[in-house]
C-alpha cells in the first residue's frame, strides 16, 4: 500500500505527509522549557519526532551548547515558529529571518493577538499566511479552533493548520473536542493539533478527533521527567491514531450484550 | 549611534555588517544566524558589502529553544 510502512509491532502505520514530505512520526516537538540542551536531546530520542520547532532570538554571546547542534546530532528537520511576533509584518520579517538562519522554507507561524491566552490574532494571520505563501513558504499556521478560519488558511495555501486544544502552555487538554472534529472535516490539508495537551490522553483523544498529528512543547519539557513524559506521547499518538483509523464503535444510550443471549439456559426458579 | 542587538555600540557609519558580526565572535561561516538591518534580512552573502549608516538597528539573531 503507497504511503504505508510495517511497523514495528507487526500493524501497517500509515505515513504523515506535509507538504509531500514523509514522515514516520505523528508527534511534533516543541523545544521550549526543557532545562538543558541534554535533556531536550534526550527527549527528542524518547519521543520519536522527526520535526521540532525552534524561536529565533537575539544571540547570546555566553549561551552555553549550541541548539542547532544538538538537533544537528538529533537528525529532526527544524519548524522554525515566529513566537512572539503580534503582526504579519514582524512574522513574515521573522519567517524570512528563519530562512535565512535554517535554509528552510518551513515556518510554524504564530502572530499573537492577546498577552494573556496568547490566542491568534486571525486577521494578521491571514495576511501573513498569504504573503508568506506568495514568498514560497510552506506555511503551518498556529490557529483557533475556528472550522471557518481553517478553510480559509487552507485557500491561501497554507501547507497544515495547526488549532489549538487549549492556550499555549496552560495544560488545559482540548477544551472543544466537538470543533477540532468540525475542523478536521472542513479541511483537507493536514491537521495538527498544537497547544494546551497537557498528559498523554489529551494526545491520544488528538488523534481519536481525527487530527493528522499532535504538537506538544510543555507537557513533555516541562512535565516532573521529560523523557517519561515524551515516551507516554509517543505511544499516545500512535494509539490515538490507530484507534482512528480502526473505527470505534457508536455511542450507545444502553447497554448492548457483548454475550448472545441465543441459548441461554433457563433455570428452574 | 548604530544599536546592534539594542545596545549601543562604537560601529561608526560605513562599517559593514561583517564588521558588526565580528563583534559578537561571529565569522562569516557561523551556523544558524540571521541578520536585519532596519527591519530587512541582510543575506550571508551580502555580509561584507553591506555598508550601515550612522543610525543603522542591527538585528542578529539565531536559534533559541521554542515552541
Amino acid at each position: 500500500m503507497e504511503g504505508h510502512v510495517e511497523g514495528q509491532d507487526g500493524h501497517v502505520e500509515d505515513q504523515l505527509t506535509i507538504a509531500g514530505r514523509a514522515f514516520q512520526s505523528r508527534l511534533l516537538l516543541g523545544t521550549g522549557g526543557f532545562p538543558s540542551l541534554q535533556l531536550l536531546a534526550d527527549a527528542i530520542e524518547a519521543s520519536a519526532s522527526e520535526l521540532v520547532t525552534v524561536a529565533l532570538r537575539r544571540i547570546d554571546p555566553n549561551a552555553q551548547g549550541s541548539l542547532i547542534d544538538v538537533l544537528e546530532e538529533a537528525g529532526v528537520g527544524l519548524l522554525p515558529n515566529t513566537a512572539g511576533c503580534h503582526t504579519a509584518r514582524d512574522a513574515v520579517l521573522t519567517a524570512q529571518l528563519a530562512r535565512e538562519a535554517f535554509q528552510t522554507d518551513w515556518v510554524k507561524l504564530e502572530v499573537i493577538g492577546d498577552e494573556d491566552t496568547l490566542l491568534p490574532d486571525a486577521p494578521e494571520l491571514l495576511r501573513a499566511a498569504e504573503q508568506l505563501v506568495d514568498e514560497g513558504f510552506v506555511v503551518l499556521p498556529y490557529t483557533t479552533d475556528d472550522p471557518v478560519l481553517g478553510r480559509r488558511l487552507q485557500d491561501l495555501g497554507c501547507a497544515a493548520v495547526m488549532p489549538l486544544g487549549a492556550p499555549i502552555g496552560s495544560g488545559q487538554g482540548i477544551r472543544n473536542p466537538y470543533n477540532i472534529a468540525l475542523l478536521r472535516d472542513a479541511v483537507s490539508v493536514p491537521v495538527v493539533l498544537d497547544a494546551g495537551i497537557g498528559t498523554a490522553s489529551e494526545a491520544a483523544l488528538a488523534m481519536e478527533l481525527g487530527c493528522d498529528a499532535v504538537m506538544v512543547a510543555s507537557a513533555i519539557s516541562r512535565a516532573q521527567d521529560p523523557v517519561g513524559m515524551a515516551t507516554a506521547m509517543r505511544h499516545a499518538v500512535k494509539a490515538g491514531r490507530l484507534a482512528y483509523t480502526s473505527g470505534r464503535i457508536p455511542r450507545r444510550d444502553y447497554a448492548t450484550p457483548s454475550t448472545p443471549t441465543e441459548g441461554l439456559a433457563e433455570f428452574r426458579g | 549611534m548604530i544599536f546592534l542587538n539594542g545596545d549601543g555600540s562604537d560601529l561608526n557609519a560605513g562599517d559593514t555588517v561583517a564588521v558588526a558580526l565580528a563583534r559578537l565572535d561571529i565569522g562569516p561561516d557561523a551556523k544558524g544566524i540571521a541578520v536585519a538591518v532596519d527591519g530587512a534580512v541582510v543575506p550571508r552573502g551580502a555580509w561584507e558589502g553591506f555598508a550601515l549608516s550612522e543610525d543603522a538597528r542591527v538585528e542578529v539573531l539565531t536559534a533559541m529553544q521554542g515552541g
